[in-house]
């Protein structure tokens, strides 16, 4: 089967273009970077079959980071090139178009992003850029699907295009200036209000202002969303399921089946977060508790990667970033891993040095919760105010900055400036938004719930067994002798490295004072990666930079656990 | 002689005269259409050091300082 592979600048569409031509659901985001990886789909053109390669975006075919090297060993393997190229920047993405006609590859160019150019005045004559360069041009709206129906029916024609024989960058960049002469025209427009709201979001005198208050408002927007869908539809659909499965348990009967199944009874009636069995907070706790603040969270992440604004935010952030030897840059993975930290270290690919990546990699390991984790922790200290709440996140924002600071002092390796392309503020589209966010639960509902029913069991098992025992008395000097919890806390540390959600929630039975609550939860976060992520960090980051990443998780827990007990509770 | 595009007042537009700096830098740069001959104007300037956006073929693009040094202009009406 031949292989297409899409090839084209960072951020030009070329995900979309994926979606309309395979129907496999891949993320776009309106910023550099999102695809880190590649995806494979399938289609048939006419009557054959082919498969379609969608991969990250690259300046050129000489990769600067991860992600780039990705796209330029996917081209190696693709058949045929799609080349997907932003129409409203074309001198740019020529470049990269002139490399790839070098290879002598078949190629097809889609110029994408029509409509914009359209409405900001750049007329580009594509029949003459086809002549010029020797391969199919055709113009197309990946979002609405316009010219998709045109370029499926040309992919048989990409060929090999013209030899250009250009030796040097110098060369290309005039062959690139005849072209846009030839092909281009430009009318002027005047600046909009809307390019003045722009830019203004940009400068640290109104910028910083408006970060703080989308920021602000985003963060309201989950709770709002998060409580109001557990209040007058997930809570209401288990109080009609409490019946149920009490009488099911009551037909059960004590045993070891009611154990494993229903778990405890406190005076006789379930409690959907303590009974930690199978049927009642193996099911109560994804869909409850963390569910309706993933729904909340990833709906509002969708809107602010869509609109453009991360890439602004990362320009705002990069003098902090710098200080810890990452650059604004490093505000991506942040985000992604305050939804899941597994896209979180994923993302790190975009960041140019071993040194970047690393430091970016074990932040969000250590002081980045992920949202199952965030519901949890407000689930379980919400009822004590949110004076508590505050004290674990300023702790954790702390931790991300001081060990930041360190990193980037004791490691070898360079880290180099930001440079990183603005792109326009677009209006979300509803339809990829709604998507998008629906892609990422499913993604969660999928992860989360095997494993939930995996922690939950082996909980069961090990209290079965005595082990949970053993183990509490085997921690206690550390977990009670320098952290001042309950023996009992190190179970829920153990089921930490399956689920943090779950071992937050495991906490609730201790009866611990809030404080203790506070360590507990704090030293949960920083200690290790649920076992997901620690799978990708092996992948990312190789075996010995991994042991160096877990040593100082580790370390850290333990430092900043001590730490707050010493202020929180006293010697 | 140009001036380093760090140094250049907010809404001069100038014009890019040389990158000063390794092949790397060079490239890193042109890739992204900052070249000589274009046309710049600078769009924010982040303080403490922080990274400079500016402005060219319509289109911003966020480097850092030490970058933005060596991006000779000169100035133009
Ligand atoms: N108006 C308009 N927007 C588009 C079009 N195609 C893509 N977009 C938007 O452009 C943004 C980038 O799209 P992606 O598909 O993520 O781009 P990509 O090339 O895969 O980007 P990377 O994976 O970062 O290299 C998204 O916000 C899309 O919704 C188009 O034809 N018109
Ligand atoms: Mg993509």
């Amino acid at each position: 089967m031949k292989k297409i592979v899409l090839m084209g600048n960072p951020n030009v569409g070329k995900s979309v273009v994926f979606s309309r031509l395979t129907g496999a659901r891949v993320v776009s985001s309106n910023y550099p970077g999102t695809t880190v990886d590649y995806t494979h789909g399938r289609t048939c053109l006419g009557e054959e079959p082919y498969e379609i390669i969608d991969a990250p975006g690259t300046y050129s075919l000489a990769p600067t980071c991860k992600a780039e090297e990705v796209a330029c060993d996917m081209f190696s393997e693709g058949d045929v090139v799609l080349n997907v190229i932003d129409a409203t920047n074309l001198e740019r993405n020529l470049l990269l178009t002139l490399e790839l006609l070098e290879t002598g590859k078949p190629l097809i160019i889609a110029l994408n992003l029509w409509d914009e150019a359209k409405t900001t005045g750049i007329s580009i004559d594509y029949h003459a850029l086809s002549d010029l360069l020797g391969v199919p041009v055709i113009p197309t709206v990946a979002l609405s699907g316009e010219g998709i129906k045109e370029l499926v029916d040309n992919i048989g024609y990409a060929r090999p295009g013209t030899r250009l024989d250009l030796t040097c960058d110098e060369e290309k960049w005039q062959k690139i200036g005849c072209i846009i002469k030839e092909v281009q025209k430009v009318r002027h427009r005047h600046p909009t209000p809307l390019d003045r709201l722009a830019t203004a979001s940009i400068r640290p005198v109104t910028g910083i202002p408006m970060a703080i208050g989308i920021l602000l408002l985003l963060f309201w927007m989950v709770r709002f969303i998060g409580e109001g869908l557990i209040t007058y539809i997930f809570n209401p659909l288990f109080d009609l399921y409490l019946p149920v499965i009490t009488g099911f348990s009551d037909w059960l009967g004590p045993g070891i089946l009611q154990e494993l199944l229903i778990g405890r009874l406190f005076d006789g009636e379930i409690d959907f977060v303590q009974s930690l069995g199978l049927l009642t907070t193996g099911l109560y706790v994804p869909l409850a508790m963390v569910l309706p603040y993933i729904i909340a969270f990833y709906l509002m992440l969708a809107l602010l990667e869509d609109s453009g604004y991360l890439p602004r935010l990362s320009t705002l952030s990069d003098t902090v970033f710098h200080r810890i030897g990452l650059h604004g840059y490093g505000i991506v993975p942040l985000f992604l891993g305050l939804g899941c930290n597994v896209p979180g270290v994923l993302a790190t690919r975009n960041l140019e040095t071993r040194k970047q990546r690393f430091i970016a990699a074990t932040l969000v390991c250590i002081s980045v919760p992920c949202m199952a984790q965030t519901a949890m922790i407000f689930g379980v200290l919400g009822p004590y105010g949110m004076g508590y709440i505050a004290i674990v996140f300023v702790t954790l924002l702390t931790v991300y900055l001081s060990t930041g600071l360190v990193l980037n002092r004791i490691m070898k390796g360079i880290s180099p400036e930001i440079c990183l392309e603005i792109p326009p503020y677009r209006i979300p589209e509803p339809g990829i938004i709604a998507k998008k966010t629906w892609m990422r639960i499913r993604a969660f509902l999928i992860e989360a719930i095997p494993y939930l029913f995996l922690g939950v069991l082996m909980v069961n098992v090990l209290y079965l067994v005595g082990f949970l025992d053993w183990i509490g008395a085997l921690f206690a000097p550390v977990i009670s002798g320098l952290l001042g919890l309950p023996p009992d806390a190190a179970t829920a540390l153990l089921a930490g490295f399956l689920r943090k959600d779950l071992a937050v929630g495991m906490l609730l039975p201790l009866g611990m004072t809030p404080q203790q609550l506070v360590i507990a939860i704090t030293v949960l976060t920083i200690y290790f990666p649920c076992v997901a992520t620690f799978a990708v960090l092996f992948r990312e980051l190789g075996i010995r930079d991994l042991a160096k990443a877990t040593a100082i998780m580790i370390g850290v827990s333990l430092l900043a656990g001590t730490l707050l007990k010493l202020i929180l509770i006293g010697v | 002689m140009g001036i380093p595009i760090s140094e250049l007042p907010r809404h001069k537009t100038a014009r890019i005269i040389e990158l000063v700096g390794g092949h790397e830098f060079q490239r890193k740069l042109r890739n992204l259409g900052i070249r000589e001959g274009k046309i710049v104007r600078i769009l924010a300037d982040q303080p403490f050091g922080g990274p400079v956006v500016i402005e060219v073929d319509g289109r911003a693009t966020t480097i850092g300082r030490g970058m933005a040094r060596g991006v000779l202009v000169e100035p133009v009406e």
